[in-house]
């Protein structure tokens, strides 16, 4: 061999990808820690008003979910157009009201009963009616906490 | 080929390259099956059910604010048609009434907003005026905040506090039966 051996460093070195892995455990470290399994899959369209005066839902384990829209497409054809509630999730009418709340709160120890709050996840478009059957049977059920869910508005 | 020696064997055993691979896998599982929770809303809380309907003739009209929407989510506030933007500021001006004129309330603690809808009524204009009622309040109790604390209102101050503003300002909104005259879609 010569004694000088040709250096061949035409090209740049690689990036070394060493790290890569390390990138993508953070990200999904992060994916982990902020998200929550998605627990009921939504058989109606909600697309929740913007509004401004928020509250954040602190006790996650004490909030049950009402969702009121039309029906998604697939369950067009099921369900027809009108609006209809999904209770966690299926769907059902306003007089199962109480017995899902009763099944939440057999659920939930004693002490915290008293904070419950039902979350009501309402697409824009949905008229009154329904609503007001809704709040008539969370009334007599005695669930009087609840939450209109909305997004928070842009500064317009 | 030359023979390895034991020491090299035991340095080298697991190829990390395949790590990236088992982190792509996890994190696309993660991305599909979750949601970031997005769990805001205007908190509110409904009055006990009970058979009797309140007789809404014994209040006086002075006290009551009025305000109703119709199915064509137009908004009749104290008998006038009104403006959805001028809804908040009115309502205050009832609620603290400063100039202390008579057709609005005699005091705070006595001020009642009654909200009546129709059935046709979109959730979306209904959660709307909802919004500037409670702002109303909302901002109302914030000044009483900075006049008496120096702070302003928010849900972390102590109970006592609270209980003082709200004891001053109430928070009474009455919804009623909604009419019937829209269309329901």
């Amino acid at each position: 061999m010569s004694k000088f051996s040709k250096k061949r460093g035409k090209s740049t070195p690689a990036i070394s990808t060493a790290s890569l892995p390390d990138i993508i455990f953070m990200l999904l470290f992060f994916f982990m820690v902020v998200t929550v399994l998605r627990e009921n899959s939504l058989k109606v369209k909600v697309l929740t008003p913007k509004a401004t005066e928020l509250t954040k839902l602190v006790h996650k384990s004490l909030v049950n979910t009402i969702y009121v829209g039309k029906p998604t497409d697939k369950y067009k054809s099921v369900y027809g157009t009108a609006p209809m509630l999904q209770l966690g999730d299926a769907v059902s009418e306003p007089k199962d009201i109480p017995l899902f709340l009763e099944n939440f709160r057999a659920n939930v120890p004693e002490k915290k009963r008293g904070v419950i709050i039902s979350s009501l996840k309402v697409d824009g478009d949905v008229t009154m009616g329904i609503l007001q059957d809704i709040k008539t049977k969370l009334r007599q059920s005695n669930q009087l906490k609840i939450n209109y869910s909305a997004k928070p508005k842009g500064d317009s | 080929m030359a023979k390895k020696s034991s020491k090299d064997r035991l340095t080298n055993e697991i190829n990390a390259g395949s790590m990236a691979d088992i982190a792509f896998l996890l994190l696309i599982f993660f991305l599909v099956t979750t949601t970031i929770v997005q769990d805001k809303g205007i908190l509110v809380k409904l009055p006990p059910w009970s058979e009797d309907e309140v007789d809404p003739t014994k209040l006086k009209t002075r006290n009551v604010f009025s305000v109703l929407v119709n199915a064509q989510n137009q908004l009749l506030v104290r008998d006038e048609p009104a403006n959805i933007q001028e809804l908040k500021e009115r309502a205050k001006e009832f609620i603290i009434n400063p100039t202390r004129r008579d057709d609005l309330a005699e005091a705070p603690t006595k001020a009642i907003i009654s909200l009546k809808n129709d059935r046709g009524t979109n959730y979306k204009t209904y959660l709307e005026v909802y919004n500037e009622l409670k702002a109303a309040y909302n901002e109302l109790w914030n000044e009483e905040a900075n006049a008496k604390f120096g702070v302003d209102y928010s849900d972390e101050m102590p109970i006592a506090q609270k209980r003082a503003i709200k004891g001053k300002i109430p928070f009474v909104l009455s919804e009623a039966e909604p009419t019937a005259f829209g269309d329901e879609k």
